[in-house]
């Protein structure tokens, strides 16, 4: 950096910290720290310092207004204590009543990336269809362009709400699943057991 | 046991085997939308209920569910399927278990959320613009032709002319009055207006008080009214041989 290093008078930090909160409580979407700079036109870092202390005043059990990462950018929402309240408001029709069949479609397009009808298919072994569509109406996934360029299967992906639902910093908080190796393994055997058995 | 009689309850049939069987067959249900495995516990369900083993009932399914498993199969990795075909049985065992490897992930991942989502169920926050919703196709009733056919006929033709006839005013001559008020002031020196035009029509009451101002005019008669819709009263013209110009003054103050 060459920069010049200079003192960061706090009383205008609190003052960028003010805009800061404006600007978030306006926003219905994460607002990432570039987009925020960009607005209060602003550095980045004076911006990341003033977020800390909107972050500090803003807390659990502080206030019922809550500051958090989520989904590649900050965002206002309520405390967890006043969910009750809230619930007696606010439907989220984004996450109720979110079946069986959605949750494994779900994890296929958040683990697999932009992934396909048939893709989806595959693994599950029933058609994908209804359940797809039932998660872009909710906009928990969104189309992502297609297969071979134009012409081939629409593929999805999924959004920036379903990151803010299931309160994910990004998709790489997904927990990794390959410990299933032993299971794979475990299958293999019964199959070839039966196989042989019904060769001989 | 009668395994074409099985009641089956699934997300995409329910009703008889026999049934659904018929609606594959006759590509009428998808059976990539059937779950297989579900009509498999029915069947043991209902196996396990009886005592004795139905060999034959499990043959006769046995059949059935296989061709099903094919077909859903084929349905399922259309593309596949001659790739699949060459495999040897080793490696088919090796490529299934491999997908259900997967599709363990899948249903962990699914888990995974699942718990996420109710541990994350007490956050609120405010949303962006709601997704669209799906296009509302507008229904349209099935219609007949015969009917169709008839209402654009119906439009096709010329529409008939409206007739105005109730629309013509027609008023009684002017003349008829100016002859009816000379008669009657000659009979009698004054009369009053409201009566004499009493018994006839609005439009005549018009022509009859255009009658009384031409007389007015042509000074052969006097009108008097005390107050506004006071009534009229009409008598021989006194003036008849006074200045017309005083008599149009006197009749400019008497009307404003």
């Amino acid at each position: 950096m060459d920069r010049p290093l200079r003192l960061i008078p706090t009383d205008s930090l609190d003052r960028l910290a003010r805009t800061l909160e404006a600007l978030l409580v306006v926003a219905s979407a994460p607002l990432p720290v570039e987009e925020l700079a960009a607005v209060a036109d602003d550095d980045p870092e004076r911006v990341e310092a003033a977020l800390r202390l909107v972050s500090e005043r803003f807390a659990e059990e502080r206030s019922g207004i809550v500051l958090e990462y989520v989904a590649g950018g900050w965002a206002f929402r309520a405390s967890r204590e006043e969910a009750t309240a809230c619930a007696r408001l606010f439907e989220r029709p984004a996450q109720r009543n979110l079946s069986q069949a959605a949750l494994e479609t779900l994890a296929l397009v958040a683990y697999l990336g932009p992934c396909s009808r048939p893709d989806i298919a595959r693994v599950r072994g029933v058609a994908a269809d209804s359940a797809v569509s039932n998660l872009l109406e909710r906009g928990l996934i969104a189309e992502a362009g297609r297969d071979n360029g134009a012409g081939g299967v629409v593929r999805y992906r999924t959004t920036p709400l379903f990151e803010r639902v299931f309160g994910l910093e990004s998709l790489s908080e997904l927990p990794r699943l390959d410990d299933v190796g032993a299971d794979a393994a475990e299958i293999r055997d019964r199959l070839n057991t039966v196989a042989e058995r019904r060769s001989a | 046991m009668i395994v074409r009689e099985l009641e089956l309850d699934l997300d995409a049939f329910e009703g008889p085997f026999d049934l659904l069987l018929a609606l594959v067959l006759k590509e009428e249900l998808d059976l990539r939308d059937v779950d297989l495995a579900g009509i498999i516990t029915a069947f043991l369900e209902r196996l396990a209920e009886r005592e004795e083993l139905d060999l034959e009932a499990c043959g006769e399914f046995l059949v059935l569910i296989a061709a099903l498993l094919e077909l859903k199969a084929r349905a399922l990795f259309p593309d596949e399927a001659a790739e699949l075909a060459e495999l040897e049985p080793e490696e088919a065992a090796e490529e299934l278990a491999r997908r259900l490897a997967e599709y363990r992930r899948a249903k962990e991942a699914a888990t995974w959320l699942r718990e996420r989502l109710a541990g994350e169920g007490d956050r609120f926050f405010r949303l962006g613009p709601a997704p669209l919703a799906p296009r509302v196709e507008m229904p349209l009733a099935p219609q007949d032709p015969e009917t169709l056919a008839r209402v654009l006929r119906l439009l096709s033709q010329d529409p008939p002319d409206v007739s105005l006839a109730h629309m013509a005013l027609r008023f009684p001559p002017v003349s008829q009055f100016l002859e009816q008020f000379r008669a009657l002031l000659r009979r009698r020196s004054r009369f009053d207006f409201e009566t004499e035009v009493a018994e006839l029509t609005r439009l005549e009451q018009a022509s009859a008080f255009l009658a009384l101002l031409e007389l007015r005019r042509a000074g052969e008669l006097a009108i008097e009214q005390a107050a506004p819709f006071a009534p009229i009263r009409v008598s021989r013209s006194t003036q008849e041989n006074a200045d017309p110009k005083e008599r149009t003054a006197q009749w400019t103050v008497r009307s404003a």
